[in-house]
């Protein structure tokens, strides 16, 4: 049997041989498959056809278990994130101190609802299961700073200062 | 690397540490860093090169009282100072070798009081990323103990003795687990470490790995002696970033060392460490799912046995301990299983870690001897519900617990009472709820984080949290009937039977242990559409069906 050579790199961008790194650092084992689209998201963003594509075939995944990974963890992406942030947590903590509260006024000063981005793409509004700050519930991570103890009007005047930008 | 070795290494971070007066601690922990703590600890560099004076800043790990943060310690005084930010860095210096700065000052002795330090001994004392700091603290210590003077059934009789049971929340003797995957037969074996702290509201395993993660490695590292592994994976959550940083740079200074690699401490003994991060799948903390997302597929549990200690990672014999039962190791084969065995009550030993947060004063991190009564870790140790409301209810376990009421307070902190009030140890999550929660709202919420987190695999998790969800909406917005509470007590029973795994058999506990002690709020929204608490908004009569 021939040798298995990897595809190409889908383009010339820089960051599939980041992507490539991982999966030549495991050896090309199909067992990297979740280190490799953590690698992916990180330098991406988010996770398209191609990249899964390309990560399937280079792991020699069949595509369809490569796409069933990818939706069964919510920490995978399949659409780009927005310009900007904002993640609220809804750990139990953070719901015991009112965290619908901060997700609800955000939701309608933006006019979209969790896990949406606006329709310029600007700002992504997004829950968390728990960033594990809960001595600081409810709390907030705007493009990944966490912010404890936050209020609806900070949400507000944070979403505010973005939409000005 | 042998232990006069590491005394050589302890001997000179203490001659390093001798040249300074004075050691100013400062907590960087997720609260107190989201309260400027990067920022007070440079100014407080600045301002102790600017005084003169010999003084060591050094960051930390979780110091525990979070909502006084951020917080900083000066040593050798022990003085705490709360709430500190960087403007204060200038008082603090110059105060020292005077009088401590008065408006800082807080009185936690309540608060630290009746608190036993095992797995936190050395958080908030050392830099997470400096493994001298940790061999300076007896670290490694144990590993060469057992290395040279102990054989791998030694090891493992030790542990037994200790009687320490498994800190992820199901209780399991470790000692016996070590010697299942000892026992077993196979050339390969794989040692894991279960840090997918999943439950919402529980942190301990974070702080530990953020705050002394040389203490989990070291933990691994003995147990895959004692079982027989040359190879171990710590499954860390990708939304733990600061903590995958923090247990790379260890690995890599171990292995610098040579704590970790091959032939450790000149011994035929080999091991080594890896990384695999989690994806947000509250699953994955079952063990079966655990191995199954180790090995790059879906995270769905399998049912057992056979048990990973027989058939784990790629078929191979493993051994899985969470975080909090790994840094208990190395403390237990310094001391002695007799020490450990010691601490706590009748038939769980040693001491426990718990996240207090909700509504409740002093939220943090503490670590108390097991048997301590609910109510001196929520009174004494947490202050107290603030803002003169009115203590309701405890959650612990997380979305497999459940909520323990006032009149059950006085009960002692241990496996077998808590299950027997319907709740569980789980991992360490402690939720305050006052007279502002609303039970049936509380149990909407577990349920509805479970139905989102089953894995799919099995129907009466997947279809039964959905309906129990559905059942549990309608009872909050005042559509339910009491026909319906029925259902919802007999679909309880069908899930907790029926379910493969630990997800779905314990994801009806926090409707069931609160239909247990408040079933009055089921009623009263039931019956009189009103939410005693008043947090569910009630669909107005017109709409509700007749």
């Amino acid at each position: 049997m021939p040798a298995f050579t990897p595809p190409p790199l889908p383009s010339d961008d820089k960051r599939w041989k980041i992507v490539n790194g991982t999966m030549r650092k495991n050896g090309f084992a199909r067992h990297a498959l979740i280190e490799t689209l953590h690698t992916v998201q990180s330098s991406f963003g988010y996770l398209d056809d191609d990249a899964i594509r390309f990560v399937a075939r280079s792991l020699r995944v069949p595509l369809s278990q490569a796409y069933g990974v990818v939706t069964f963890y919510h920490y995978f992406s399949l659409k780009p994130p927005g310009k900007h942030t904002v993640t609220v947590c809804a750990g139990t903590a953070c719901y015991i101190k009112g965290a619908d509260q901060l997700i609800e006024a955000a939701e309608k000063r933006l006019g979209i609802a969790q896990g949406q981005t606006t329709k310029d793409g600007n700002i992504s509004l997004m829950t968390a299961r728990c960033v594990g700050a809960c001595s600081r519930a409810p709390v907030v991570l705007c493009d990944g700073e966490v912010a404890g103890e936050a209020s609806g009007e900070q949400v507000l005047e944070q979403l505010e200062r973005w939409t000005v930008e | 690397m042998t232990i006069e070795e590491l005394e050589q290494i302890a001997e000179s971070v203490r001659l390093e540490n001798a040249k300074y007066d004075y050691e100013v601690h400062v907590c960087m922990d997720l609260a107190c860093a989201s309260q400027g703590a990067d920022r007070l600890r440079d100014d407080l560099v600045k301002a102790a090169e600017a005084s003169g004076k010999k003084v060591l800043v050094r960051r930390t790990g979780c110091m525990g009282p979070c909502s006084s943060g951020p917080l900083v310690r000066v040593d050798p005084e022990e003085t705490l100072y709360a709430h500190v930010n960087a403007k204060h860095a200038e008082a603090i210096v110059s105060s020292l070798g005077g009088k401590p700065v008065p408006e800082l000052q807080c009185d936690l002795n309540d608060h630290f009081e009746k608190q036993v330090r095992v797995v936190l001994e050395n958080a908030g004392h050392i830099d997470p990323e400096k493994i001298d700091e940790y061999i300076a603290c007896d670290g490694y210590k144990a590993l060469m103990i057992a290395l040279m003077e102990m054989t791998p059934n030694g090891v493992i009789h030790r542990i037994t003795e200790s009687r320490l049971r498994g800190r992820g929340g199901g209780g399991y003797p470790t000692g016996l687990k070590w010697s299942t995957v000892a026992k077993a037969s196979g050339d390969q074996k794989y040692v894991v470490c279960n840090g997918d702290e999943g439950d919402p509201g529980a942190f301990m395993d974070r702080s530990v790995m953020e705050g002394d993660p040389h203490r989990v490695i070291e933990g691994m590292a003995i147990a895959a002696y004692a079982v027989g592994a040359s190879k171990g994976f710590i499954y860390v959550r990708a939304e733990y970033p600061v903590a995958v940083a923090r247990l790379t740079t260890a690995i890599r200074e171990a292995r610098r060392r040579g704590l970790l690699g091959s032939n450790i401490g000149g011994t035929t003994f080999s091991f080594d460490v890896e990384i695999r991060l989690g994806a947000g799948a509250f699953v994955c903390g079952e063990e079966t799912a655990l191995l199954a997302s180790i090995e790059g597929r879906r995270g769905t549990p399998k049912p057992r046995p056979p048990y990973p200690a027989v058939s784990g990672l790629w078929g191979k014999p493993t051994l899985i301990n969470n975080v909090e039962t790994y840094a208990n190791i190395a403390p237990i084969v310094r001391n002695g299983g007799k020490w450990f065995a010691d601490m706590g009550s009748e038939r769980s030993k040693g001491t426990k870690v718990f996240a207090l947060t909700g509504k409740i004063k002093n939220t943090g991190l503490v670590e108390v001897p097991m048997g301590i009564k609910l109510r001196e870790i929520i009174e004494e140790i947490g202050g107290g519900v603030p803002d003169g409301h009115t203590f309701k209810a405890v959650q612990t376990g997380g979305p497999s617990g459940g909520c323990i009421p006032a009149e059950m307070l006085d009960v002692g902190v241990s496996y077998d009472a808590l299950m027997a009030m319907g709740s569980i140890m789980g991992s360490g999550g402690m939720i305050v709820m006052d007279d502002t929660s609303c039970m049936v709202n509380v149990a909407r919420f577990f349920i509805e984080f479970c139905m989102t987190e089953s894995c799919g695999k099995c129907i009466p998790c997947r279809a039964g949290t959905a309906q129990l969800h559905t059942l549990l909406t309608r009872i909050c917005n005042g559509t339910a009937t009491m026909d319906d509470l029925e259902l919802v007590e007999d679909l309880c029973s069908t899930v907790k039977e029926a379910s493969l795994c630990g997800l779905g058999q314990t994801a009806p506990n926090p409707v069931l242990s609160t239909l247990k002690y408040f079933r009055n709020e089921y009623i009263e929204h039931i019956v009189n559409k009103r939410c005693p608490a008043g947090v569910c908004a009630m669909k107005s009569q017109v709409e509700v069906p007749a």
